[in-house]
This record gives C-alpha cells, sequence and structure tokens, in this order.
C-alpha cells in the first residue's frame, strides 16, 4: 500500500463518516457542520488527484460560503426548534433498503473490470491553475460568460425572493 | 497510482448517503444540503477520472458544477426563508396547498 493509497483511504473514510452523521444528526446545525467536514475531506482527495485549484474552489466557495449561507438561513428562521412529525412512516425502512442496494450496486461497478481505462502518463503540470486557467479562457469561454450571466440572475432572484414588501396602499 | 475501484466506492457510498438523506429527512434545508452531498460525489469521480485518462476537460467540469450549485443554494435558500415567513415551517410535509 503506497502512502497516497492509505491517505485516500483514510480521508474517504473521514467523508463517508461525516456524511454518515450529517445525515441522522437530529441538530442542524451540526448537520451542517458535518458537511463542512465532507466537503473539507473531499477537498484532500481532490489534492491527491492533482487538483489544487479545485481544492482551493472546493474550501473557498463550498466550505467557506454556500456552508455559512446555510448556516445563516438556519438561524435566521431558527429551524433547529421547528417542531417535526413523521407523516409517512414507512419510507424510513425503504430508503435504508434502497440505499442499501445502491450501495451494493456501485460496489459490484466498481470490481467489474469493464471500467478500466488505459493509465496515462502526466506531466507534472497536470491541473495547475495556470493550464486551467488557458482551458477555461480558451476552449470554455461560452459556458464561463454563460455561468457570469446564471450567478446574475440567481443574485438578482434571491433579492426579489426574499425582499421584504411593504404594502403599499 | 491510486486504483480507480477506491475512488468508485467512495463516490457511489457518498451519493447514496446522499439519497438516503434526501428519503429520511423532511426539512428543506437539509433536503438541500443532500443535494449538495451528491454533486459533491459526483464531483470526486469527475477528478478522479480527469486524472487517470489525463484530461483536464473533467476539473473544468468540476468547476461549472460548484458555480453552478451557488446559484442553486443562494435560490433555494431564499425560497426557504419566503417559505418560513409564509408558513412558519420548512417541513416539505407541510407545504399541500395544491392538495387541499
Amino acid at each position: 500500500m503506497t502512502p497516497a493509497i492509505s491517505a485516500f483511504v483514510l480521508v474517504g473514510g473521514v467523508a463517508l463518516l461525516a456524511a454518515l452523521a450529517m445525515i441522522t444528526t437530529r441538530n442542524m446545525v451540526y448537520s451542517a457542520l458535518f458537511m463542512v467536514v465532507v466537503l473539507i475531506a473531499t477537498a484532500v482527495l481532490y489534492l491527491l488527484y492533482q487538483a489544487p485549484l479545485i481544492a482551493l474552489v472546493q474550501v473557498t466557495i463550498y466550505a467557506g460560503g454556500i456552508m455559512v449561507l446555510v448556516l445563516f438561513v438556519i438561524m435566521l428562521i431558527g429551524a433547529e426548534t421547528m417542531s417535526h412529525t413523521e407523516a409517512l412512516r414507512w419510507q424510513r425502512p425503504l430508503a435504508l433498503g434502497l440505499g442499501i442496494v445502491l450501495a451494493i450496486e456501485t460496489v459490484s461497478v466498481a470490481r467489474s473490470t469493464a471500467l478500466n481505462p488505459p493509465m496515462t502518463s502526466l506531466d507534472p503540470s497536470f491541473g495547475s491553475p495556470a493550464s486551467i486557467g488557458l482551458l477555461l479562457f480558451r476552449e470554455y469561454l461560452v459556458p464561463f460568460e454563460a455561468i457570469s450571466l446564471i450567478l446574475l440572475v440567481a443574485v438578482v432572484g434571491a433579492v426579489l425572493l426574499t425582499i421584504r414588501r411593504t404594502r403599499a396602499r | 497510482m491510486i486504483p480507480l475501484e477506491f475512488p468508485i466506492v467512495i463516490s457511489g457510498l457518498l451519493f447514496a448517503l446522499g439519497v438516503v438523506g434526501m428519503m429520511i429527512r423532511r426539512n428543506a434545508i437539509m433536503m438541500l444540503m443532500c443535494v449538495e452531498l451528491m454533486l459533491n460525489a459526483a464531483n470526486l469521480l469527475l477528478v478522479a477520472f480527469a486524472h487517470r485518462m489525463g484530461d483536464l476537460d473533467g476539473q473544468l467540469v468540476v468547476f461549472f458544477v460548484i458555480s453552478v450549485a451557488a446559484a442553486e443554494v443562494a435560490i433555494g435558500l431564499s425560497l426557504i426563508v419566503t417559505i418560513s415567513r409564509t408558513k412558519g415551517s420548512i417541513d416539505v410535509d407541510d407545504l399541500h396547498e395544491l392538495r387541499d
């Protein structure tokens, strides 16, 4: 077992345990914090795969921006004190059974040999911010501009949806 | 070099946990976070295959997925805030105005 493999197994196990804790914890603030653990563990896995820029984007945008927004909303609307009634009791065992089936399916796919593309040799600059930037602005310029438009619409929409309308009369 | 089975198993299990969380939690914010978990699992697989194939396009796709997820969370959370203001609850089982 090379150090990369043992690091991958260790960090991946942390991500899986944190995800399990996230979906089972009652307190929503703890859930959000476990989600941050999952996101940071995934960022470490990205680093193992020579994706430093993606790892940093993950930490700053996901763990830094999105999860702070989620935590802010949880505390703003006092979601952790809201009452909870279970309407569909049969759904929980069904979800667990189907989840186990999905997990078994995944492992069997991973064990099949059809999914095994040939190993390619990588140059050390693979995944460097410079190479990603060149590719982004040379071949992916139109999607990049579309993303900027989507983000603009999202900002305007978020403001419009949450604005308090004063009763003009 | 990490064998390809490891990221497939970990990403698949993360995705399964996201699906199970989506089904067992009725809280809108929790369901939104489970969607993020599933997107995260897909991103991990994209990065792993980009590394194996020596193709940077996979990492670019992850970049775009993260950007769209940011927009999605902003809109989703503002919808949740509006719903909690009008109904006082974000339990998705309580949102059945169209049924009654």
